[in-house]
C-alpha cells in the first residue's frame, strides 16, 4: 500500500501520507512505477522523508523546486524537517 | 475543445447572462439589494466602500465596480448611487464605458426622490434587460476565450499536495489551449517569488513579480511584522511544513508550469488569449477573487483543504478539495475531489483533465455547488488590508 507521494519525479523528499513508524516500509509511486525504501524514524501524516542521502549544503527538493538546503548529511529514509533543513536566505533580487 | 457562451457587443464572451444592480457606495446597498429581489436574473452584493476612502482604495472600489459592470457573464448593468459618496455616478459611469460598451441605466436615489422612487425606476430598467437578455442565444467558442481565476483559502497539507497541483495542471490545459490563467495572492508568493521570477517571459515581468512582493513585505515592515520571521508559523510546522518557500510553493503550483507573461494590478482589465498571468491580490478571499472577477474571469477555480463555501455573484466558483475527509463532510460545498492523486489512483495530468471537464461544463452552465446555495459574498481589497 502506498503511505507516501512525490509530486515532482525530480523531488528527493516524499510526503508522508499515512503514519509511518521507524522500520516500516515506505511506498511511493514515481512516474507511475511503484518505489518502495525503509523509514529510519518515525514520520508524523503529511510530514517529508528523504527519498536518497541527501548531502549537507545540497537544495532539498520538492514540487520540482528547493524548498531549502540540507544543514547536515540526512540518510535515506530520515525525516527531513526544520532540524535539518534552513531556508534558502538569501536574497536574490536582481540576481538572475 | 469548445464550450457555449454568450457574445457581447464588446466582443467578450460570457458564461452567465446576468443583470447587474451595482451599488455605487455601502449607502446604496440595500436599495440595491431590494431591487434585485424583484427581478429574477438580477444579482447585486453588498458593497461596503464607495465613500470616505483615501485615493488609492477608492481606485480599487472603482476598479472593482467598473470590473463587475464589464465581466461578459454580465448582459447589462444598473448603477444606483446614493448622490453624495465619493465614487460619484458620472465617475462610476466613466470607469465602466472605459472598459464596455454593453447596456447601462443610472438611478441616484437622493435626485429621484428616496428609495422607493428609485427602486420602481431601477426595477423596471432591470426588468427591460432581463428581458432582452433572455432573447441571447449561447454560441460555441473555442477554450481560447476563457479567462480562468485560480484562488486557495482554507488551505490544509492536502491543498498543497494534490489540489493545487490539480489546479495547476488544469491552468496548463487552459494555456495550452490558448486562453488565459490568472494567479492571484502576492501574499503567498513570498518566499518563492524568485521561482516565480524565474518563470517570466521577460524582465520587467521578472521585475514586476519582486515589486509587487516587495511592496506586500513592506505593508508588512510599516505595521511592524516581518512575514519572513513568523513564517511558517509553529502550526504550519508541526503540519510538517519546513521552509517560507515550501509554504508558498504549495500555493503558487495553481499556476502550474506555463511561463508568466504578465502581471496586472489589483482588479484591471485582463486581455482573453494571455496564457498565465499574475495578478496583485491579497490572500483574503473573497476580495482576490473579486479582483480576479473585474478583471473579467468568467470561472473561479477555489482550491480549499479545510472545505470553504464561499462563491460570487458574478462568476461561478468552482471548488477543489484534496482532503477526502472534507470532501465527504461538506459534500453539498465542493464540486471537485482531487484526494485521488494522494493515493496513486489518478495521476496529476488526469486529475487537470477532469478538472478542466469540470470548468468547460460550469462555463457551458452547469451550476456550481456555491451557485446551487446562493453564495454572493464578495470584498473589496483596501490599501491598508495586507495584514
Amino acid at each position: 500500500m502506498q503511505n507516501a507521494m512525490i509530486i515532482d519525479p525530480k523531488d528527493n523528499v516524499a510526503v508522508a501520507i499515512e503514519p509511518i513508524a521507524a522500520g516500516d516500509t515506505v511506498t511511493y509511486l514515481k512516474e507511475g512505477k511503484t518505489v518502495s525504501l525503509k523509514a529510519t524514524e518515525d514520520i508524523t501524516i503529511y510530514h517529508k522523508l528523504a527519498t536518497r542521502t541527501i548531502e549537507n549544503g545540497e537544495p532539498v527538493v520538492k514540487y520540482g523546486e528547493h524548498i531549502g538546503v540540507a544543514t547536515e548529511q540526512i540518510p535515506e529514509g530520515a525525516h527531513v524537517h526544520v532540524h535539518n533543513v534552513e531556508s534558502m536566505k538569501e536574497d536574490r533580487r536582481g540576481m538572475e | 475543445m469548445t464550450f457555449y457562451g454568450y457574445r457581447r457587443p464588446d466582443g467578450r464572451v460570457g458564461v452567465r447572462n446576468r443583470v447587474l444592480i451595482l451599488p455605487a457606495s455601502v449607502c446604496a446597498t440595500d436599495t440595491a439589494r431590494i431591487i434585485a429581489q424583484q427581478v429574477e436574473g438580477a444579482i447585486s452584493f453588498n458593497n461596503q466602500q464607495g465613500c470616505s476612502q483615501v485615493a488609492p482604495d477608492q481606485q480599487f472600489t472603482m476598479d472593482v465596480m467598473a470590473g463587475y459592470a464589464a465581466n461578459p457573464n454580465i448582459y447589462g448593468t444598473v448603477v444606483v448611487s446614493l448622490g453624495c459618496e465619493n465614487c460619484q455616478m458620472d465617475l462610476v459611469v466613466k470607469a465602466i464605458e472605459e472598459r464596455t460598451n454593453k447596456p447601462l441605466k443610472q438611478v441616484i436615489i437622493q435626485e429621484v426622490g428616496g428609495t422607493l422612487k428609485a427602486v420602481e425606476i431601477a426595477v423596471r430598467y432591470a426588468k427591460e434587460m432581463v428581458a432582452e437578455a433572455s432573447m441571447l442565444q449561447k454560441e460555441e467558442f473555442p477554450l481560447s476565450e476563457l479567462i480562468v481565476g485560480t484562488e486557495c483559502g482554507g488551505s490544509d497539507p492536502t491543498s498543497g499536495l494534490a489540489a493545487n497541483p490539480a489546479i495547476g495542471a488544469m491552468s496548463d490545459l487552459v494555456v495550452q489551449a490558448g486562453g488565459t490563467s490568472i494567479l492571484s495572492e502576492t501574499s503567498e508568493f513570498i518566499g518563492a517569488e524568485h521561482i516565480l521570477a524565474r518563470r517570466a517571459i521577460n524582465k520587467e515581468v521578472h521585475d514586476r513579480i519582486y515589486e509587487i512582493t516587495s511592496r506586500f513585505e513592506a505593508h508588512f515592515h510599516a505595521v511592524g511584522e516581518d512575514v519572513r520571521q513568523g513564517n511558517p508559523s509553529p502550526g504550519n510546522k508541526a503540519g510538517g511544513i519546513t521552509t517560507l518557500e515550501e509554504k508558498s510553493l504549495g500555493c503558487i503550483h495553481k499556476g502550474g508550469h506555463s511561463p508568466i507573461n504578465a502581471v496586472y494590478d489589483y482588479a484591471k482589465q485582463v486581455e482573453s488569449k494571455q496564457g498565465l498571468v499574475i495578478m496583485d491580490t491579497p490572500g483574503n478571499d473573497p476580495a482576490s477573487v473579486a479582483a480576479m472577477v473585474a478583471g473579467g474571469a468568467q470561472v473561479i477555480v477555489f482550491s480549499s483543504g479545510r472545505g470553504s463555501p464561499v462563491g460570487h455573484p458574478i462568476a461561478p466558483v468552482v471548488k477543489v478539495t484534496g482532503n477526502k475527509i472534507t470532501f465527504a463532510n461538506m459534500e453539498d460545498n465542493i464540486d471537485f475531489c482531487a484526494a485521488p492523486l494522494i493515493y496513486g489512483e489518478k495521476t496529476v495530468e488526469q486529475l487537470g483533465t477532469d478538472l478542466l471537464n469540470m470548468v468547460v461544463e460550469t462555463a457551458c452552465g452547469k451550476q456550481t455547488k456555491a451557485e446551487a446555495l446562493g453564495f454572493v459574498e464578495t470584498a473589496i481589497a483596501r490599501i491598508c488590508n495586507y495584514v
